[in-house]
This record gives structure tokens, C-alpha cells and sequence, in this order.
């Protein structure tokens, strides 16, 4: 009886091991199975495409307003900070900064997971659900390389545009509240923004929503395609909880991988 | 019969705790029908994507050729792939396509033709299966009948070897689901696929399928020929085919063909023990294949229809009539001797009008062609020699020509 308490206990122990590694190591194969038939032949320029301006050209208005208000807001926030040093002068260097190497490419995966990549898991989710998928394997149509691949090439050119226009609306929301309100001489917010600003940053910020766009698109791709797998629901249940876990489990993951990264970049 | 092109082989599969395959061998016949028919839950469907590769067994094998699907290489199963296609029971449209769209994806994702072909070839598996003006509409908008169609034209606008159709004629109109029957023989005799069915549809799977096989509690418990499965003593069998054949034919309201060999052997009874004669036609249209072509597989249906209601309006209340294949019709006479059975044949040929079975629309050039046969049942004769007797004495009835 003991016995047989302790195997089960044990058992449970070791599934609850296991499982996450599991599920890495299945992601990791989605992954390299979607990224590599990005480059397969023919290239799916079509659908690429179609998916930039879906998840990219989609998002500029979203991406310009949050943008603008984390601006503005790290513009108000850094003024009333530095002015008791006086050195609100540094205010154009604090706002680009942070924005160039933080805010900009986290707010902005965050941003397009709520945008794009729970519209991704839905939409794969439903695809699956519905026999979808298995009819694209029955016409020998690799379901992986047809849905997820465009979608992750796609992310890859949209993620570093969209991080840029939040920064440069980011830096305007700054001026907005740094010079117009709050009157620090325009002249000297964009002269710090200019001086402070180096290619480090620039290309750390550039790699990071790289890196982001890939989490992003396998997360939420990944959660959308094995809708059928969970153990939690089935069908349209399934299909909510297969967003709701992507569109978690991608912000949690940005944000911890924004950390390891910045301790690498910096 | 010749070496089978795909045999399944001892295959076991289990869903959780349920046993659903518990050994199921079959051989499906290169250029054959083969329906299988079992209870709803029993597994078909699951059999059925077991071929496809949809689902992997837990044991056993599945062979194509000879040559084991799990040992195939890359190359060999793409090429396995490409010759087969699937319907599946949900219909499973792409539903952010439009129609054209659905059915174009097999032609532009795998296969490198011209846009002036595949838009040919859309146009003409459209056309056969009465698809007309939904071109640019979304699977959502159509009524579940038509979503049907629009994937079955998807499956079969790869002209594909082997096709598998999981329950294709489930929730159509009797003349839809007869139009698609008579499309899977016609096509069938016409493109010579291997066609392998899931269906309810008793008794029409018996006039177009050369091979039925049963599935009950996850094993192949018969297989054979249409008429050996109609004939067989198995009680589970019996059950089934008996259980889900109506009373009428829903095309033509005739009687089915179980209902009329009843009565075919009710008169050899009275013919038995009072003599009293009886005789029977046979009438055959000997141009539907043509008549499929050339007005579609729908607008025949409904000719055969007419057809069927102006020869029950031309017969006496007490003669049988009824459906004998897809399409041929058998009308049992009662008191009729040889000759009384040819003098009618001549009243049908004089009184039936081309115009009430084709309709009056202004269909483009085509002959509606029948072939009769008579012959009086002789003492102790079966059903099927005296259809045979009445095949070999047919000769054409009747052309109807329509401008």
C-alpha cells in the first residue's frame, strides 16, 4: 500500500518533470521546422506579404499611440526626477535611451502580441479544430511551412519597423511633454538624443525584436497548432484557452528573455 | 481479382481507454468501389484516415503497392500523396477562402500549371457538380448540401487515383445525394479511380460499389460483393442492411430493390401454386453517361426522376416497380403474359412524351435513350435469370430527341 502510494506520487513527480521539457523540446522542433522552410522553395512571397501587412502595416496606428503616451509619459516621469539634480537638460538621453533599448521593443512585442499573435492562435486554433489542417496534409500542403513560416518572416520584418516608428513617435511623445509643457529648450532635448544615442544601442534594440518576433510567432503559432493537444478543453473552449496561454505565455516570455538579452547586449 | 493496391493489415488503434480498430484487415482493389458501411461510432472515419496517413496505427500495417506506408521514403510517399485525395464528413473548407479559392488550393500549392488551366479546370468541376455563381463566396455562406460539393470538387480537381469519401452524400436532398452516387461511378468508370467510401447510403452503395466490406467492433466482419453482402445470413449484417433501407427509393419513389425482390417472390409463389403468370421489363437508360455530360450529374438526376414518375403514371396499380442499379428499373407485372408485357412496352413507347421527362427548358442537343426487355417468369426461375432472360431480349425503346 505504502508502496504503491509512493510509486504513484513518484510517477506524478516525474511526468510533472518531464512534461516541460517535453513541450520545449517541441517547440524547439516547430521552430526549426517553420524557419526552415522560410527559405524553402518556392518562397511563399505572397503570403509573406500579405502577413507584413497584417501583423506590420495593421499595427502602425497602435504601435504610434502607445508609443506616443510612453513618451510622454517617461518625459514627465524623467523631468520631475532629474529636475531635483538639475539636470533636466539629460532629459532627451533618459527618454531615447530607455526607449531605444528597453520600452521600445518590449511595449512593442507586447503590443503586437495582443494585436497579431492572439489573432495567430485563434486562427490556427480554429483551422485545427475544424479539420483544416488535416485537410492541407491530405493534399500533401505542409501545414507548418503554410501557416507558420510566412507568419514568423513576416514578424521578422515587421517587429524591427515597428520598434522604430514607437521609438522616434516614443522620442516626439518626449518632446511634447520635456519641451512644449514643461519647457526644456528644444535645441538641447534633441542635441542629448543625438550625442547620447549610440550604434550599440541601435542594433541591441534591433536584436531584441528579433529575438521578440520569434518568441512572439512560435508561442503564439505554436499554442494555436496543437489546440487539439490540450487537456483542458476541447473545441471552441480549447481554441480560447489556446489564445489566452498564447498571448501569457509570449508576454512572460518577452520579458524574461528581454532580461538574459539585456545582460548579454550590455 | 488482381493484386490489391492498398491492404490494411492486422491494424489495432486505441483513443485513450477505447479500443477503436481491434484488427482490422481489408484490401481495397486497384479501379474498384469499395464502401465500407458499419454503425455510426464504430470506426469508419478513423479507418478511412488510417490510409490517408492522418492517423499512424498503434499496431499493424498498412500496405500501398506491396510496400509498407511507414517504411516509405520521402519521395515515395509524396508521390503516394499526390495520387490520393480525401472528402472529408465535415466537408473541412478553408473558410477564410473563398469558393474558387478552396478549390484552386490543391492545383496552386502542388502542382505547377498555368493559371489559364487551373481556371479551366475549376470551371468545368464546378460546372459537373452544379456549382454555379457562388464563385467568390465564403464557405460559411453556403447551405451545408453546397459546402459538400464545393469539397468534393476540391478532391476530385486533381484528378486523383484514389479517392476516399467519408460519408460524401450525408445531409444532401435525395436528387443531390443521387447526383453525387451516380458522379462517384460515373467518374469512377470514367477516370478508373480507386475509390474507397464511408456510407449509410442503403441500398444505393450497392449500385455503385463492386466491394463492401462491414465494420463492427473494430473489425472487418464481412467483405465481398454487393450481392453477397445482400444475400448473407450474418445476423449482424442482415440487421444493419434492414435497419436503414426505407421503404421507398427517395429519388424515384419507387419501391427499393429489397422490397421489390419481396414481391418478386410473392408472385413466383402464386405463379407456384396457382399458376398465375407473371412478367417482368426491365428498362434501361443507355445514355447516362451521356446525359451526366452534358446537362450535369444534378439535371439527370432529375430526368431519371421524371422518368421514374411517368412510368409509375403509366402502370397498373398492382405492378411493381423498382429501382435495379443506378440506372435501370424493373416492373414486375402481375397476370401478365409475354405478350400483354410487350403490348405495354409499346403503350409506354407511344404514350411517354419527351417533354415531360426532360422538361421543357431549352437544354442544348441530347438523346434520352431507353432500352427494354421482357420476359415471363418461368416456374422456379430466379430473379436474376429472368433479368438476364429480359437483358438479352432488349432492344431500343425509345430516343427522345430534345432541341
Amino acid at each position: 500500500m505504502r508502496f504503491a502510494v509512493a510509486k504513484t506520487t513518484l510517477a506524478s513527480l516525474g511526468r510533472r518533470a518531464i512534461s516541460p521539457i517535453q513541450e520545449m523540446g517541441r517547440i524547439a522542433i516547430f521552430f526549426s521546422h517553420g524557419f526552415f522552410h522560410i527559405f524553402s522553395l518556392p518562397l511563399q512571397i505572397s503570403k509573406i506579404i500579405e502577413q507584413v501587412y497584417f501583423i506590420g502595416t495593421k499595427s502602425i496606428f497602435v504601435i504610434c499611440l502607445t508609443g506616443a503616451f510612453t513618451g510622454m509619459v517617461l518625459g514627465l516621469q524623467g523631468y520631475y526626477t532629474l529636475v531635483q539634480f538639475g539636470s533636466e537638460g539629460l532629459l532627451g538621453a533618459a527618454v531615447a535611451l530607455s526607449l531605444i533599448r528597453e520600452m521600445g521593443p518590449v511595449l512593442t512585442a507586447i503590443m503586437v502580441v495582443g494585436r497579431a499573435g492572439s489573432a495567430m492562435a485563434a486562427e490556427i486554433g480554429i483551422m485545427r479544430i475544424s479539420e483544416q489542417i488535416d485537410a492541407l496534409e491530405t493534399m500533401d500542403i505542409d501545414p507548418v511551412r503554410f501557416l507558420f513560416s510566412p507568419r514568423m518572416a513576416a514578424a521578422f520584418i515587421s517587429f524591427p519597423l515597428l520598434t522604430a516608428i514607437f521609438d522616434v513617435v516614443g522620442i516626439f511623445g518626449g518632446y511634447l511633454t520635456g519641451s512644449i509643457l514643461l519647457g526644456i529648450n528644444p535645441g538641447i532635448y534633441f542635441a542629448k538624443v543625438q550625442s547620447s544615442v549610440l550604434l550599440k544601442d541601435v542594433s541591441g534594440g534591433f536584436i531584441k525584436s528579433l529575438v521578440f518576433s520569434v518568441v512572439v510567432t512560435t508561442i503564439c503559432c505554436f499554442q494555436g497548432y496543437f489546440t487539439h493537444t490540450r487537456a483542458e478543453g476541447f473545441g471552441a473552449k480549447g481554441v480560447s484557452h489556446a489564445t489566452t496561454s498564447a498571448v501569457v505565455a509570449s508576454c512572460v516570455l518577452t520579458l524574461i528573455v528581454d532580461y538574459i538579452l539585456t545582460s548579454f547586449l550590455l | 481479382m488482381n493484386q490489391p493496391l492498398i491492404e490494411l493489415e492486422n491494424v489495432f488503434k486505441k483513443f485513450g481507454q477505447k479500443q477503436i480498430l481491434n484488427g482490422v484487415n481489408l484490401s481495397i482493389y486497384r479501379g474498384a468501389v469499395t464502401t465500407i458501411i458499419g454503425k455510426s461510432g464504430v470506426g469508419k472515419s478513423v479507418l478511412l484516415k488510417h490510409i490517408i496517413g492522418l492517423l499512424k496505427p498503434d499496431s499493424g500495417r498498412i500496405l500501398f503497392q506491396g510496400q509498407p506506408l511507414s517504411e516509405m521514403k520521402k519521395s515515395a510517399r509524396q508521390v503516394f500523396k499526390s495520387k490520393i485525395s480525401y472528402l472529408f464528413q465535415g466537408s473541412a473548407l478553408f473558410d477564410s477562402l473563398s469558393v474558387v479559392e478552396n478549390i484552386a488550393m490543391p492545383l496552386k500549392e502542388k502542382q505547377s500549371l498555368p493559371e489559364a488551366e487551373i481556371k479551366k479546370r475549376i470551371r468545368n468541376i464546378m460546372q459537373q457538380l452544379d456549382l454555379s455563381d457562388i464563385d467568390d463566396k465564403y464557405p460559411s455562406q453556403l447551405s451545408g448540401g453546397m459546402q459538400k460539393r464545393v469539397a468534393l470538387a476540391r478532391a476530385l480537381v486533381t484528378d486523383p487515383e484514389i479517392v476516399l469519401f467519408d460519408e460524401p452524400t450525408t445531409g444532401l436532398d435525395p436528387i443531390r445525394k443521387n447526383a453525387v452516387h451516380s458522379m462517384i461511378a460515373d467518374y469512377q468508370k470514367k477516370f478508373g479511380f480507386t475509390g474507397v467510401v464511408v456510407s449509410h447510403a442503403i441500398p444505393d452503395i450497392f449500385y455503385f460499389s463492386q466491394r463492401v466490406a462491414m465494420l463492427e467492433e473494430g473489425r472487418i466482419i464481412i467483405e465481398g460483393t454487393p450481392k453477397e453482402i445482400q444475400q448473407t445470413t450474418v445476423p449482424e449484417v442482415q440487421q444493419f442492411i434492414r435497419g436503414l433501407e426505407s421503404r421507398r427509393d427517395d429519388l424515384t419513389g419507387m419501391h427499393t430493390q429489397l422490397q421489390g425482390e419481396k414481391r418478386f417472390l410473392e408472385e413466383m409463389a402464386r405463379l407456384q401454386r396457382h399458376q398465375v403468370v407473371f412478367s417482368i421489363i426491365l428498362l434501361s437508360i443507355n445514355n447516362m453517361e451521356e446525359i451526366n455530360e452534358i446537362i450535369g450529374h444534378a439535371e439527370a438526376q432529375t430526368v431519371l426522376k421524371n422518368f421514374s414518375v411517368q412510368i409509375l403514371n403509366h402502370l397498373r396499380i398492382t405492378d411493381i416497380c423498382f429501382r435495379y442499379g443506378l440506372d435501370k428499373i424493373l416492373a414486375v407485372l402481375p397476370n401478365t403474359d409475354i405478350d400483354q408485357a410487350r403490348m405495354v412496352c409499346d403503350k409506354l413507347a407511344k404514350e411517354l412524351k419527351a417533354e415531360d421527362i426532360i422538361g421543357i427548358r431549352p437544354y442544348p442537343e441530347f438523346c434520352f435513350s431507353v432500352d427494354a426487355g421482357f420476359a415471363e417468369a418461368q416456374q422456379d426461375s430466379k430473379i436474376e435469370h429472368i433479368v438476364a432472360m429480359a437483358e438479352s431480349a432488349q432492344n431500343e425503346l425509345f430516343e427522345f430527341k430534345v432541341c
